[in-house]
């Protein structure tokens, strides 16, 4: 595989990780950790491990997410700490 | 508290970085993992069991007590949320909001007031308004079909293409969230409500075990599916592919009704009436 985009995209799911934690405003944060799941189910992608990739993107990118933000639209959307 | 959460997470994440050069090599041949048992999945999964998708075989027939156990913590995590956020307290009556259709005037009815539930006039719509979309509606109605049919697909295919039980049932049930996310969550509940939903995710435990005693009965082993070759009328080997077929229908049906639950008592605070 073309090492540049592995490390390109291995640099994002950091950001996105730092971020989702970091960030105060917890729909974003829901919103960043969708993002870290995708980028992460590229980099399985790539790796060849086809099928964890698949349940990662639909799983991880997916109902996670809306689950997430069903729970902050039902709870608070700043963190106390 | 914030710092002494920062101070764990660098050293482990330290210690598990000093660790990681000891791994051997990503696709090294020699490391053990590959030595073990990877060889014989690899030489005879497709002659055993007519699988092309390796992942599929490992997962559903060598390992297939492990995949039902899986199964089994899905459908139990589906239990936990029911019974943490499931709210069945009586509810205060507060203002309700209702849409005459013919006329698109949306009216507010006070507590105590004449309910129009059951009148085909009027619709009744979330107390955290949500204005009337058509294009959602529309553009919603239009790709959920497609959705259901590729997660259809996902799940029959599994044998040959990446997917299976799993992924399949969680796109199955993100396109009913999907529905419940471009009308209300009362199409959604009309359409499956809590009860048949959890029953579902039961009957697709129900399917993997039962597949698996069936084995039994037919003078197999628990989950050797060689044993259904009489039953479907096919040569052991491809009875093995088509008794994952079977388990992972059960294991779609459960992931499917368990994530759709989940989001009901999500994104309604256990209230199974309103929510987004």
């Amino acid at each position: 595989m073309i090492w540049q985009l592995e490390i390109i995209i291995l640099v994002l799911v950091v950001v996105c990780a730092v971020g989702a934690l970091a960030v105060r405003d917890l729909l974003g944060a829901a919103i960043l950790f969708g993002a870290y799941s995708f980028l992460m189910c590229l980099l399985w992608a790539i790796m060849g491990a086809v099928d964890v990739a698949f349940t990662e993107a639909s799983v991880g990118a997916g109902v996670s997410t809306v689950f997430f933000v069903a729970a902050v639209f039902r709870t608070s959307r700043r963190t106390r700490d | 508290m914030r710092r002494l959460g920062l101070i764990t997470a660098v050293l482990f994440g330290g210690l598990l970085a000093y660790a990681t050069p000891d791994f051997p090599d990503w696709g090294d041949p020699r490391s053990p993992a590959s030595t073990h048992v990877s060889p014989y999945y690899i030489q005879n999964s497709l002659a055993d069991t007519a699988v092309p998708n390796i992942v599929t075989a490992v997962l559903a027939d060598y390992r297939g007590y492990d995949t039902m156990f899986e199964t089994t913590v899905i459908f139990a995590a589906g239990l936990a949320c029911l019974f943490l956020l499931r709210n069945f307290g009586p509810r205060a009556v507060e203002s309700r909001l209702y849409r005459h259709r013919p006329t698109g005037i949306t009216l507010r009815i006070e507590q105590g007031g004449d309910l129009p539930e059951n009148s085909a006039e009027f619709e009744r719509i979330d107390s955290q308004w949500v204005p009337y979309d058509l294009i959602i509606r529309c553009a919603g109605r239009l790709v959920l079909p497609f959705i259901q049919l590729f997660a259809l697909y996902v799940v029959a295919h599994g044998h040959h293409s990446p997917g299976g039980g799993f992924q399949g049932g969680v796109i199955f049930g993100a396109a009913l969230i999907f529905y419940a996310l471009s009308h209300d969550l009362r199409s959604t509940l009309g359409h499956l409500p809590e009860a048949r939903s959890l029953i579902v995710a039961a009957v697709g435990v129900l399917i993997y075990v039962g597949t698996g005693v069936l084995c039994l009965l037919l003078g197999g082993a628990f989950l050797d599916y060689a044993a259904l070759a009489g039953l479907l009328g096919v040569d052991p080997v491809m009875a093995r592919s088509h008794g994952i077929l079977m388990v992972e229908i059960g294991v779609a049906l459960a992931v499917t009704t368990v994530m759709v639950s989940l989001y009901y008592y999500l994104a309604t605070a256990g209230r199974l009436d309103e929510g987004l």
